[in-house]
C-alpha cells in the first residue's frame, strides 16, 4: 500500500460518517472500502439488513452514490433490472452496478434471485458481507453460520451445541454458475480487498466477492479487535482467501497458521465449546474443517505451516 | 422537511447524526510522536472520521468517532492510545 | 390504425410494443404466457428495442422492472393468479416507491385447489396495494387501456403503478377485431417517460429509504390522496383518448341503459357482454334495468358511482371474487360508498363464475330475481346442486 499522501483519496468518503452501525462494525468498514475501490460511477443495490438500516434512513443517508433498497430477497433481481436499464440506454460502459447484501440475504432468502442473476450473465458485481448470521434482527442463524456457532435460533443448551450445520459454500455455488470471477476477501486484508474489487469491476459479466466481516455484537468480540478476529479467521484456514477465475483457483497463502482455537476461544458465540476441563471434541471437528480448507486451496506452502 | 415520493433522499444526510455522542467509555488519543503517515488509522476507521496529511497530523473527528478502538489496535507505530472518555483532554 | 382479427394477447403485445418500453420482464403463467411469447418474438425480430429478460420467478420479474423503472426507463410486465400472489410483496413495494410500472394481469383463479381459469380473485388480493386497477371488457379496450395506463402512471400528478386487468382466457385467448393504432398515433398520445427521481451517478439519490414512525404515515396519506386525485385524471385521459382515436375506451365506468333503471347490475370486466344481452331482453319485457360496468376499480370512484346509482332501487353486484369470511369486495366498496347518504339503493351481492365457471343469462337473471325478493349480503350463483360437499351436506 502506498504511503497515505500518495494514495488517491478522492473516493474516501463516498460512505459518509453519521451512519448508525455499531462501533467496530466490520461491514461498515468494508462498505467504505468497496466504495473507495469502486468510485463514483456506480449504482448500489442493497437488500434489507444491517447495512441498509444503518445507512439509508430517510433524510439521513450515508450514500454519496446512487443507491436503492427494495426488499430483503430481491437484490439479485433489482440489480438485474438496473443493469438492464443501463444496458438499453447505453450507459453500462460508464456505470457499474454493485449489489450488496448480507449472508442471510445471499445464502437463504435471496438465493433464487441471485442464481437467476448469475445464470443470465448480468454485468453486476455482487458483494456479500458475511458476518455469518442474520444480525439486523438480533443474531439468528443463516445458511452461512458456521458449525457450532451460537445464535439466538441455534443456541447451545443442555440438548444442543449450537448450529449443527456447516457453512454453506457460497463461493463454489456461485462459481458453478460459470461466472467470470468469484473471490473471497476479508476486511482484515484491505489491499487484497481493494485489488479484488477493482479487478472484478474491470470484468464484464457477473462477479461475486464474499467479504468476511466480524460483527462485534453478534460474535461477542470487543469492537477494537474486529480486524484481529478477521485475521485469525483467515490465518486459521476457516475463511480462506481465494479467487476463482476461468477455471483456475488462486489462493492467498497463510503467512502464519494459527490453530482454530485461537480464533474461536475469545468469541462469545463459540465460548460454550471451551470449559474448565478444556475444549470440547467439536473444536477438533472445526480444526478438521480448517485443515480441509488448507488442503483444498493450498493455503500453506511446504515452508510455512 | 419534505416527504418525497418514494422516500427518495439526498446523499450525505447522515452527517447531521453526530455519532460521537455514542461514546461513553473510551476515545482515541493521537500521540503525534512516532506517526509514519502510513494512513492505516484512516483506512481502517469504519466511520471514516480520521484525517491527516503527513506525519503526526492524524486526528479523529470527535463529532462522529464512536470510540471503537480499531485505530489504536492497528497503528503499527503504537502512536494512538485509548483514553477514558471525559479524560484530561476534555 | 389497422383493424385486424387477432388474438387478444397479440393485440396486447402489439400495444405494449407501441408504448416503447425499454425493459420487459415476465415469467410464464397461464393465461398470460402468450402475451409474453408474442413480445419475445417481437423483440427477437428487432421490432422492439428493449431488454427482454427471462427471470426465474414472478417475484423477480416484478423486482426487475422495479429496478429498471427506478433507473428511469419505461417497463412492462404481465402476470396472473399465483404469479401475482408471489410478487405481491413487490407489488406493494413498487407502489410505495411511487414507480410508474404498468402491468397486465390476466385474471385467473387462485389456488388451492389449482385452477387456471378465469375469475378476479387474484387482482382483488392486491387491491390495497396502492396500484390503480383498470378492468377491460374486451380486447379493444384491453389494448386501449394499456396505452392510457402509461399516460396515467407517468403523469407527475400520479406517479403510481397501474394494473390493466383482462379476464384470463376470455380476453387474451379470444379472437376479436381490434383496431391497433400506428406508432405515430401512440407517440402523439404518449410522450417519452420523464421520471421525477431516478438512479443516476450524475445526481446521486438514495431510493427506498426507511421511514420511522414519525414519517411513515404521511407516505400512505400521500398515496391515498394521489389515488383520489387520479379519478379526474383517469377521466381526462379517457376523454383525450376519445378525441385522438375516436372511440370510448376506459374512463371510470360505462353505463348501459342506467338512466331510468330501477335495478342496476354492477360488474367488472368481460361478463358485461352477457349482462348487456340480458338487460336488453329484460327491457323488452318491460323491466327498467341497466348495467354499470366499472372500469376503474382502484381508485374507487365513490362520488361518481353514487351519482350514477343513487336513483336506483336495487343494485345487484355480480363479482368473480369473494372476500372469504366476509362479502364480495366490490359490494363492500359500494356499500361503504353509499353509507350515510340519503339516496341509497338496496345493494345485493353475488359471487359468480369462480374458477372459470360459465355464467349464463339465466344465472344472472336468477341473481336479479333473488335480489328483488330479498336484500342479499352475499350469495353464490351457479353452484351445482348435484354435489356432496364434505362437512356441509355430506
Amino acid at each position: 500500500m502506498p504511503k497515505a499522501k500518495e494514495r488517491d483519496r478522492s473516493c474516501d468518503h463516498l460512505f459518509t460518517s453519521g451512519h448508525t452501525a455499531c462501533p467496530g462494525c466490520g461491514q461498515s468498514l468494508a462498505v467504505r472500502l468497496v466504495l473507495r475501490a469502486a468510485g463514483r460511477n456506480v449504482i448500489v443495490v442493497n437488500s434489507t439488513g444491517c447495512l441498509e438500516i444503518f445507512s439509508s434512513k430517510f433524510l439521513e443517508s450515508s450514500w454519496e452514490v446512487p443507491y436503492i433498497h427494495s426488499l430483503f430477497e430481491n437484490v439479485g433481481a433489482v440489480a438485474s433490472g438496473v443493469e438492464a436499464a443501463l444496458r438499453i440506454t447505453g450507459q453500462l460502459d460508464d456505470i457499474r452496478v454493485i449489489a450488496m447484501a448480507g449472508d442471510g440475504a445471499t445464502a437463504d432468502i435471496g438465493f433464487g434471485a441471485i442464481s437467476g442473476m448469475l445464470e443470465r450473465g448480468h454485468d453486476i458485481l455482487y458483494v456479500c458481507y458475511d458476518n455469518e448470521a442474520y444480525m439486523n434482527t438480533g443474531i439468528q442463524r443463516s445458511g452461512a453460520t458456521p458449525n457450532y456457532a451460537r445464535t439466538t435460533t441455534s443456541p447451545p443448551g443442555r440438548a444442543s451445541l449450537g448450529n449443527t450445520r456447516p457453512k454453506k459454500d457460497l463461493p463454489q455455488i456461485v462459481a458453478a454458475h460459470g461466472v467470470p470471477y468469484v473471490a473471497t476477501a476479508s476486511v482484515a486484508y484491505i489491499p487484497d480487498l481493494d485489488k479484488k474489487v477493482k479487478k472484478a469491476l474491470s470484468i464484464r459479466g457477473p462477479k461475486y466477492i464474499q467479504v468476511h466481516v466480524p460483527c462485534p455484537l453478534g460474535w461477542g468480540t470487543d469492537p477494537s479487535r474486529t480486524i484481529e478476529f478477521a485475521r485469525l479467521a483467515v490465518n486459521s484456514g476457516l475463511f480462506p482467501l481465494f479467487e476463482l477465475e476461468e477455471g483456475e483457483t488462486r489462493a492467498r497463502k497463510i503467512a502464519k497458521k494459527v490453530p482454530v482455537e485461537d480464533y474461536l476461544r475469545e468469541q462469545v458465540r463459540f465460548r460454550h465449546l471451551f470449559g474448565k476441563d478444556g475444549s470440547l471434541p467439536e473444536v477438533e471437528e472445526i480444526q478438521g474443517i480448517a485443515d480441509r480448507n488448507i488442503e483444498r486451496y493450498g493455503l500453506i506452502t511446504k515452508q510455512t505451516g | 422537511m419534505k416527504i418525497t415520493l418514494g422516500t427518495a433522499t439526498e446523499p450525505g444526510g447522515s452527517l447531521v447524526n453526530k455519532t460521537g455522542s455514542w461514546r461513553t467509555a473510551k476515545k482515541p488519543r493521537f500521540l503525534h510522536q512516532n506517526c509514519t503517515d502510513c494512513g492505516m488509522c484512516d483506512l481502517h476507521c469504519p466511520e471514516g472520521c480520521i484525517s491527516g496529511d503527513g506525519e503526526n497530523t492524524y486526528v479523529n473527528d470527535e463529532d462522529y468517532c464512536k470510540g471503537c478502538g480499531i485505530c489504536a489496535w492497528i497503528c503499527p507505530a503504537k502512536d494512538i492510545e485509548m483514553i477514558p472518555e471525559g479524560g484530561e483532554d476534555d | 390504425m389497422t383493424k385486424k382479427m387477432m388474438q387478444g394477447c397479440r393485440a396486447i403485445a402489439e400495444m405494449a410494443t407501441l408504448c416503447r418500453p425499454q425493459v420487459v420482464s415476465a415469467y410464464p403463467i397461464t393465461p398470460q404466457t402468450v402475451i409474453v411469447e408474442e413480445l419475445a418474438q417481437i423483440v427477437a425480430d428487432g421490432n422492439l428495442k428493449a431488454e427482454f429478460v427471462n427471470v426465474e420467478g414472478e417475484h423477480s420479474a416484478a423486482s426487475l422492472v422495479l429496478g429498471a423503472s427506478a433507473t428511469g426507463v419505461r417497463v412492462f410486465t404481465a402476470t396472473s393468479s399465483q404469479g401475482l400472489l408471489l410478487m405481491a410483496e413487490v407489488v406493494f413495494n413498487i407502489a410505495g416507491m411511487r414507480l410508474p410500472v404498468v402491468m397486465v394481469n390476466a385474471n385467473r383463479s387462485v389456488s388451492a385447489p389449482l385452477n387456471i381459469w378465469n375469475d378476479q380473485q387474484d387482482s382483488m388480493t392486491v387491491r390495497d396495494s396502492g396500484w390503480l386497477q383498470l378492468y377491460a371488457e374486451n380486447n379493444q379496450e384491453a389494448t386501449d387501456l394499456l396505452l392510457q395506463a402509461y399516460r396515467i402512471a407517468e403523469d407527475h400528478r400520479v406517479m403510481l403503478p397501474v394494473m390493466v386487468c383482462v379476464d384470463g382466457f376470455m380476453l387474451p385467448h379470444a379472437y376479436e377485431v381490434v383496431d391497433v393504432p400506428s406508432q405515430e398515433e401512440v407517440d402523439a398520445f404518449l410522450p417519452p417517460h420523464k421520471p421525477i427521481y431516478k438512479l443516476d451517478p450524475g445526481k446521486p439519490l438514495t431510493m427506498g429509504a426507511y421511514a420511522e414512525p414519525d414519517k411513515y404515515m404521511e407516505t400512505r396519506y400521500m398515496i391515498q390522496h394521489t389515488l383520489e386525485a387520479a379519478i379526474p385524471i383517469i377521466e381526462e385521459v379517457a376523454q383525450e383518448f376519445k378525441r385522438s382515436f375516436g372511440r370510448s375506451s376506459g374512463g371510470l365506468f360505462e353505463e348501459y341503459r342506467v338512466d331510468d333503471a330501477s335495478t342496476v347490475i354492477v360488474v367488472l370486466g368481460s361478463v358485461a357482454g352477457t349482462v348487456k344481452d340480458l338487460v336488453d331482453d329484460l327491457r323488452d319485457q318491460g323491466q327498467k334495468i341497466g348495467v354499470l360496468r366499472l372500469i376503474a376499480y382502484r381508485p374507487f370512484p365513490k362520488e361518481a358511482l353514487c351519482r350514477a346509482l343513487g336513483n336506483a332501487e336495487d343494485v345487484v353486484v355480480l363479482e368473480k371474487a369473494l372476500c372469504l369470511g366476509s362479502s364480495g369486495p366490490l359490494a363492500l366498496d359500494l356499500r361503504s360508498a353509499f353509507h350515510g347518504r340519503p339516496a341509497s339503493p338496496k345493494i345485493s351481492g353475488f359471487t359468480i363464475g369462480l374458477g372459470g365457471r360459465d355464467i349464463t343469462g339465466d344465472d344472472i337473471k336468477s341473481a336479479v330475481d333473488r335480489a328483488h325478493l330479498q336484500l342479499t349480503d352475499i350469495d353464490f350463483v351457479g353452484l351445482r346442486e348435484d354435489l356432496e360437499l364434505e362437512g356441509i351436506n355430506a
